[in-house]
């Protein structure tokens, strides 16, 4: 009997065991990946990074082109993708929310929310690349949004549901439209959570390369025409880190610094957003 | 009896502030039941732009486009085959690693971890799903694939060298890239997904069921292995599936480090390809429409495969969250 106690307290040692070393495992990359892009990209970081153009190989140059065509693409996409989504996802938890048409939205969009970034990039280059016969910045943020979009809509739906019926109840109750209740008093109490899926939906698309490599595709110069090519960060960085040029590897581990911290900062914003609503 | 004249002109007045009302509702509706199906309408036409995108590669090379290993670019002969299993590999080695981590971290988290750590923890572990795939790029490239390259490669080498099959699976040279590195960057990529989902679904599991198997004097991994894991075992599975929907999609990372090599090696070790990484890689300078058009081929297929696989998956999910609520 004590030695069948011992076998199982054994094993149970070694399987907590292998669960604390499997957490420390996944922690470590975390800290070795932050820790190598802090190690090679904060030794590029300067004022020039942010002021200067890239540089053709073995010179001297900044970021600063990719930089604000990073801006422009994401602040367009957001702007073309907040509304659709916002308007889906209202639908889905307000007019809609026992329609079939509501279920087979949700499992679609949450399909959308996963699909592979690369294809939609080729999408977005058969509908406005190819028939426009050139890349522009301007299909590079429509394929942004496309991406915007269905995070948008799960969290506007989820924030919705949250909002208690007799908030609405009591706003109907006065004699309000429902499309003003919506806009009124539902919308200002899932404000927060709102905010944060915008966030979050702008952390996601900040990152993305996949769909600006033939959408967008790349500009050395500076550029704010959105019917032409455009320069982003994540694909100078692309370019770059695959170089065979020493500078150009060095910028790109900057961009690479630059843009994690400006994404974590984002997704940690996001969460402190979505954790200070809850315990109010 | 007449009316004062106030009162027989406010029924007109506020008949006009309610149509006025009614209009603004219906249109506000239609808007937003607009934008719901306009989401319908960017799936059908992803996937109908991707029909006819790779048409003219399916017409001309047939079920062939399927099973070819071949990818020549100037004879204008495309097969499909080399991609899709550099897609499969490297995404079967990510969830052999990833599965069985993931696990153990969420049971960690839900079982072991003192309160007021899970919270900083299971934040952590989402951040490393917030990393951009880029980023997984260059730190593979610069930093992980030569540390393959100096110890783990040359001692699998070694290691399994004089066996039998597992020789060829890990024959060397060891190049530091290749499928292996590939799918150890996919797996770290993952990890996060597996961990917050099946973290969820084992704190969905009902405290009385486990505590009455404490109460029978079960250890902690009884408890986890014969009452948590079977109870939220539809959940984990749509988890994982989620997560393999994920690596089979992943594109940058995948580019960097593997090696972009159009054939079917039996080592691990060797560079191969993926669907994802020869689309990123070779768009932009294919020339000719078979060329461009194979490649769209690529994309439909991965997208066929992802959504059958994330279907799957939030089928799964749906099915436990109406077991919850």
């Amino acid at each position: 009997m004590n030695q069948l106690y011992a076998s199982r307290r054994r094993r149970n040692r070694i399987a907590m065991g292998l669960s604390l070393l499997a957490t420390v495992f996944g922690l470590g990359w975390l800290v070795l990946i932050l820790g190598a892009l802090i190690w090679h990209g904060f030794s590029g970081l300067s004022v020039a990074v942010f002021t200067e153009m890239t540089p053709p190989p073995g010179s001297a140059g900044g970021l600063l082109n990719p930089i604000v065509g990073s801006l422009i693409l994401t602040a367009l996409a957001i702007l073309i993708g907040t509304p659709i989504g916002i308007l889906a996802g209202t639908y889905m938890a307000e007019y809609g929310r026992y329609d079939r048409l509501t279920t087979v939205v949700r499992f679609i969009n949450d399909i959308l929310l996963s699909a592979p970034s690369i294809v939609i990039g080729l999408f977005i280059y058969e509908v406005m690349v190819a028939p426009m016969g050139h890349f522009s910045g301007f299909a590079g943020a429509v394929a942004l949004a496309v991406i915007v979009i269905p995070v948008v809509v799960r969290t506007t739906e989820d924030m919705l549901l949250l909002v208690p019926n007799p908030l609405r109840e009591a706003a109907t109750a006065l004699g309000i439209s429902r499309a003003v209740v919506i806009r009124k008093v539902c919308y200002r109490a899932a404000r927060a959570g709102m905010l944060t899926g915008v966030l979050l939906a702008v952390a996601r698309i900040s990152g993305e390369t996949a769909p600006l490599l033939f959408t967008a595709l790349n500009n050395q110069f500076w550029s704010v025409d959105l019917n032409g090519p455009m320069p982003s960060l994540p694909v100078v960085i692309f370019q770059f880190a695959l170089s065979p040029y020493g500078d150009w590897q060095r910028l790109a581990w900057t961009g690479a610094l630059i843009i994690t911290f400006a994404v974590l900062a984002l997704s940690i914003t996001a969460r402190v957003l979505a954790g200070s609503r809850k315990e109010s | 009896m007449s009316l004062p004249l106030e009162t027989a002109l406010a029924p007109s007045t506020r008949g006009r502030a309610l149509d006025r009302m009614r209009v603004g509702d219906l249109g506000f509706r239609l808007l937003t039941r607009a934008a719901a199906v306009g989401v319908l309408i960017i799936l059908g036409a992803v996937i109908l732009s991707l029909i006819s995108g790779s048409l003219p590669a399916l017409q001309s090379f047939g079920v062939d486009f399927l099973i070819a290993e071949r990818w020549n670019p100037v004879t204008e002969k495309f097969g499909a085959l080399a991609p899709i299993y550099g897609t499969l590999v490297t995404s079967f080695i990510a969830m052999l690693i990833a599965v069985p981590v993931g696990l153990l971290i969420s049971v960690f988290l839900t079982e072991l971890c003192p309160l007021w750590l899970r919270r900083p923890i299971g934040i952590a572990i989402e951040l490393l799903a917030g990393i951009p795939s880029i980023i997984y790029g260059i730190w593979g490239l610069f930093i992980f694939a030569p540390f393959l390259q100096q110890t783990l490669q040359p001692f699998l080498i070694a290691l399994f060298g004089n066996i039998p099959f597992l020789s060829s699976l890990f024959a060397g040279p060891p190049y530091g890239i290749g499928v292996l590195t590939a799918g150890l960057i996919l797996a770290i990529m993952v990890l996060p997904f597996i961990t917050s989902i099946s973290r969820d679904v084992f704190e969905a599991v009902p405290q009385v069921l486990k505590e009455a198997a404490y109460g029978l004097g079960c250890t902690t991994w009884e408890v986890v292995r014969r009452v948590v894991l079977p109870y939220a075992r539809v959940g984990v599975i749509g988890g994982i599936m989620l997560g393999l929907g994920r690596a089979l999609g992943e594109t940058m990372a995948v580019t960097f480090v593997i090696g972009n090599a159009h054939r079917i090696s039996a080592s691990i070790l060797a560079p191969g390809t993926t669907i994802s990484a020869t689309i990123a890689n070779e768009f932009t300078e294919a020339v000719g429409d078979l060329y461009t058009s194979s490649l769209i081929a690529l994309g439909l297929i991965l997208f066929v495969i992802t959504f059958i696989v994330l279907a799957v998956a939030r089928y799964l999910l749906l099915r436990i969250e109406r077991r919850v609520g």
